[in-house]
């Protein structure tokens, strides 16, 4: 199945989860928010929420920033 | 001689410094790293963006800004409506750096300058969802009252366009403003040289926030700390009260007793 990750296509197999995704990013330990389709999932969820074809994924970080 | 307790409250927290920083423009983490320890910021912003997929492994900043040591100030910086920039808000409080925010609603790229109807409506959502919310404003008294009378932890009015250094442009308005507020003024954007972060201090404001002044400076690393010790000598002149102003001299020698 076909998910849309920060704008981009990405292949993801049947029945993976966020937790999944976070960890084949290396995201893993890192301090990230996720949101599918404009909802944000919390940290705790990630092991239950399953992807489905065509989920818009957000996954965004702290970066460098003033104003 | 041991300086006098004379902590910057802000929602509840004491800093002991009155300088806030931003983390953009500098040409690596280690450079932002060195100019935040210089300026002796103990809360810095950062901004909110998609994590970069194709190298997801690269370094971050929290790795070189640690958030047990200082306080994490996410922004919104680059919102243009308040859907965008309270939805950034909430991501950043799920990720992880606490429930403090600096909101920002632009309202053009040009000047930059915020939209004062989108920022009222972000900050009235955002305190009704448990955020303390410190927005970026305009140099507006009447904005700054309606900011607090909602309950914004602080206000932000601009000095001058943000990453201009102008320095405070319109400080008869920033001084309507410091008598009027109950809460922390913090002078936001404009800032380009020590001395503007004095005289922002020296007015009476309660701190300033500044990123490009520091980024963009020859030697970021000395810049940083000439804006701490900027920052200090305004906030002491401010407690010590400056003398009045006269039009014609009086002198400070003895008048008498002089040689024939």
């Amino acid at each position: 199945m076909t998910v849309r990750l920060n704008g981009d296509e990405r292949e993801c197999r049947e029945g993976a989860t966020i937790a999944n995704l976070v960890e084949e990013l290396g995201l893993g330990k890192k301090r990230i928010a996720v949101e599918v389709n404009q909802d944000i999932i919390p940290h705790e969820e990630y092991v239950h929420h399953g992807l489905k074809h065509g989920d818009e994924v957000e996954i965004v970080h702290f970066v460098g920033g003033g104003c | 001689m041991p300086d006098l307790p004379d902590p910057f409250v802000l929602a509840g927290k004491e800093y002991t410094s009155r300088l806030i920083v931003g983390t953009g423009k500098y040409k690596d983490f280690a450079e932002t790293k060195q100019a935040i320890e210089a300026s002796g910021a103990e809360i810095v912003t950062v901004a909110v963006r998609r994590v970069n997929i194709t190298d997801p492994n690269k370094e971050n900043l929290l790795d070189y800004i640690d958030p047990k040591q200082y306080t994490i100030l996410p922004n919104t910086a680059g919102c243009y409506t308040v859907e965008d920039a309270v939805r950034t808000c909430r991501l950043a409080r799920e990720a992880g750096v606490g429930n403090m925010v600096k909101l920002e609603v632009i309202g053009d790229p040009k000047t930059l300058f915020p939209d004062i109807p989108g920022t009222l409506e972000a900050a009235k959502l955002l305190v009704d969802d448990g955020f303390i919310v410190l927005p970026y404003i305009h140099d507006d008294p009447i904005s700054c009252q309606k900011l607090e009378d909602m309950g914004c932890a602080a206000v932000m009015p601009l000095a001058a366009p943000i990453g201009s250094g102008l320095g405070i442009c319109n400080p008869y308005n920033i001084r309507i403003i410091l008598e009027h507020s109950k809460i922390p003024v913090i002078v936001d954007a404009g800032v380009g040289t020590a001395s503007d972060a004095t005289v922002a201090l020296e007015m009476g404001c309660d701190a300033v926030l500044m990123n490009t002044a520091i980024a963009a400076a020859k030697d970021p690393i000395l810049m940083a700390e000439a804006m701490r010790l900027g920052v200090d000598a305004g906030r002491k002149a401010y407690l010590a009260g400056r003398m009045g102003k006269k039009l014609y001299a009086t002198a400070s020698s003895p008048l008498g007793d002089l040689i024939e």
